[in-house]
């Protein structure tokens, strides 16, 4: 196999040229113990543009989206957001800074409600001495945004805020995911496989929920195995293989099985 | 294809019939978990008040109540802890420690009675400070952790105290004041029993209006997808062992009150009794779910059920072995509860 090819990237998409990007991630490396994650992955990301991430398993996909998101601290690299270095150390770092996540394994809370988990650790506080003072949470507040939130975000098949997450169906709890990213992803919104366990027409609600973020002027992330998707959705496609950047391509470049060629070393940029 | 062309109606119409009476009592006790403890005390008092006329003399309803005010505080702290997922078997020990504290610095010593509460509260502190750390940075399950710190808490104790029990009467009067009652329209209540209830209202009050209640809950039911909501899980679970440390200090000197005492042989079995307690009162011992008012409410299903029967006339075997059958049902119910949707 053919290792050493992958670095050779390239970047220059025709709709990118000239403009910063928004995230800039350079040289980025993470291992566990002997296991390379990552090894010294570039990636750019632009206002307004769908980047998909594709790879195969293993090939270091959700481990660069954790560094982006602060999930996990990489060994070494940069992470540049509008330009200026960050480094983030826990999730809430960069949520801080606007970067928001949905990960593969759903990081919603079972037992809590849909508003208590679309505001989790960031909750609302009654104003004046009951928020100040007893730390009192203003509940209808957040259930009001909440309903907000998903209305915005077309999420029509969530009704009743106030049921636990457990009750829901894996496309609705999703959904959750998703609108708690959207709401709050102010930089970027990253999107860790978020149609793997979902339906046909619920897969359509999150891809036009991706066009809208998009079109709004956010930045998605978006990781999938689903090359339909990918190519319906995506400005440009990272192709990561064996823990680098294989090649970054744009879905009028290259075909489908030239992706696929790429992703899996048997074809090279 | 024609019959698979309403696969949706035909789901809704077996959903629909499938409500039975039964299951539509299963949905309500698993949206309101302190509902069937609350059932089981209202049940049992009404069949020991029927076997027994003296059980709901207002003096015997005052006993038991008091019966309840150590076991049910430490069992408030418990409870915290197992919302995490965790468990505390040190909390009695804890418990002794603080109160043989308090009891020496303020008898022999001769500490301010204040001073020595006040002792007695760091110990309490320090105790939960100490299990968090190890839960938090060594990151050993907290069973191994305050299995060990049970051990330690023990030895402490006798250690500093030498194995010697202190009078109620050698220590000032502040110190056994949890002891004293005052009556409520012919009921004796204890200011132990008011502190204990205090308590519950203030950390019910907690749990479900401020954001670290909420966040306990998230880290008991998923500690990685709560640190990816952007909770500081270790945070959170170390407040959650001093919170509970300081529970039981307060509960050390509810003890005093109740014993007029503080020996260092007391309230080494608190650690099971307060689980049982937690255990009845519907909270899950994988966390994230279940409330303190069932905690108080299963703690007082204990204290009912023991001294119900040994009015019966019962050998308090008998008691023990009531308790015993009493939390496998709870466990089973809960576990059927569970399966509600």
């Amino acid at each position: 196999m053919a290792t050493t090819t992958a670095s050779a990237a390239n970047t220059a998409a025709p709709t990118t040229e000239g403009a910063t990007p928004v995230l800039t991630a350079r040289g980025l490396v993470k291992t566990y113990g002997r296991v390379v994650g990552l090894d010294g992955v570039d990636l750019d990301l632009y206002a307004g543009e769908v980047l998909a991430i594709i790879g195969d398993n293993g090939a270091g996909k959700s481990t660069l989206v954790k560094c982006l998101t602060g999930a996990e601290i990489p060994d070494a690299g940069t992470i540049e957001l509008d330009g200026k270095q960050v480094h983030f150390r826990r999730p809430e770092d960069a949520k801080e800074q606007g970067i928001e996540a949905v990960y593969q394994n759903l990081a919603v809370s079972p037992a809590l409600d849909v508003a208590s988990n679309l505001f989790l650790g960031r909750e609302v506080r009654k104003p004046g001495v009951l928020g100040s003072v007893f730390r009192q949470l203003d509940i209808k507040k957040m259930r009001e945004r909440t309903r907000e939130e998903l209305n915005r975000l077309g999420i029509t098949t969530l009704q009743d805020v106030t049921v636990p997450i457990e009750s829901l169906s894996g496309g609705q709890r999703q959904a959750v995911a998703v609108a708690r990213a959207a709401a709050f992803g102010s930089k970027v919104v990253v999107l860790d496989e978020p149609t793997a366990a979902l339906g046909v027409r619920e897969s359509g609600q999150v891809l036009d929920l991706v066009r809208r973020l998009r079109d709004a002027g956010t930045p998605v992330i978006l990781i999938s195995h689903n090359m339909p998707q990918v190519f319906e959705v995506a400005d440009r496609i990272h192709i990561q293989r064996l823990g680098r950047c294989a090649a970054t391509i744009t879905p009028t470049s290259h075909s489908r099985t030239e992706a696929v060629a790429i992703m899996t070393g048997a074809a090279e940029a | 294809m024609t019959p698979q062309t309403e696969p949706e109606s035909a789901a809704a119409l077996v959903f629909d019939t499938a409500q039975t009476p039964v299951q539509r009592v299963r949905s309500v006790l698993h949206r309101y978990p302190a509902l069937s403890p609350a059932v089981v005390l209202l049940i049992s008092v009404i069949v020991f008040g029927m076997l027994n006329e003296r059980f709901l003399l207002p003096g015997n309803l005052s006993l038991i109540t008091q019966q309840v005010a150590i076991v049910g505080t430490v069992a408030l702290a418990q409870t915290l802890i197992i919302l995490t997922a965790g468990i505390d078997l040190s909390v009695g020990t804890a418990m002794v420690l603080a109160s043989m504290v308090m009891a020496v610095a303020a008898s022999e010593n001769g500490v301010a009675a204040p001073v020595a509460l006040l002792m007695g509260l760091v110990v309490g502190l320090l105790s939960g400070l100490l299990n968090g750390m190890l839960v938090t940075k060594l990151r050993l399950p907290p069973f191994i952790v305050t299995l060990g710190t049970y051990s330690i808490f023990l030895a402490l104790t006798l250690l500093y105290s030498k194995g010697s029990t202190v009078r109620g009467s050698d220590m000032p009067a502040i110190m056994t004041w949890t002891g004293k009652s005052f009556p409520v329209g012919g009921v004796s209540i204890s200011y132990g029993v008011v502190i204990m209830f205090v308590m519950y209202v203030v950390m019910a009050w907690v749990l479900s209006t401020t954001a670290w209640g909420r966040h306990l809950y998230a880290v008991g039911d998923d500690p990685e997808a709560a640190r990816l909501a952007g909770v500081r899980t270790t945070w959170v679970l170390r407040s959650v062992y001093i919170s509970a440390g300081s529970i039981i200090a307060i509960a050390a000197w509810l003890q005093i009150g109740r014993t007029s005492a503080a020996s260092p042989n007391a309230g080494a079995d608190l650690n099971l009794d307060s689980i049982t307690a937690v255990v009845i009162g519907g909270t899950s011992l994988f966390g994230g779910r279940g409330t303190v008012w069932g905690t108080l409410l299963g703690a007082l299903i204990v204290g009912v059920f023991r001294n119900g029967l040994s009015l019966a006339g019962l050998d308090v075997l008998y008691q023990t072995l009531a308790v015993g059958v009493l939390v496998i049902v709870a466990v089973s119910v809960d576990q059927w509860i569970r399966k509600a949707r």
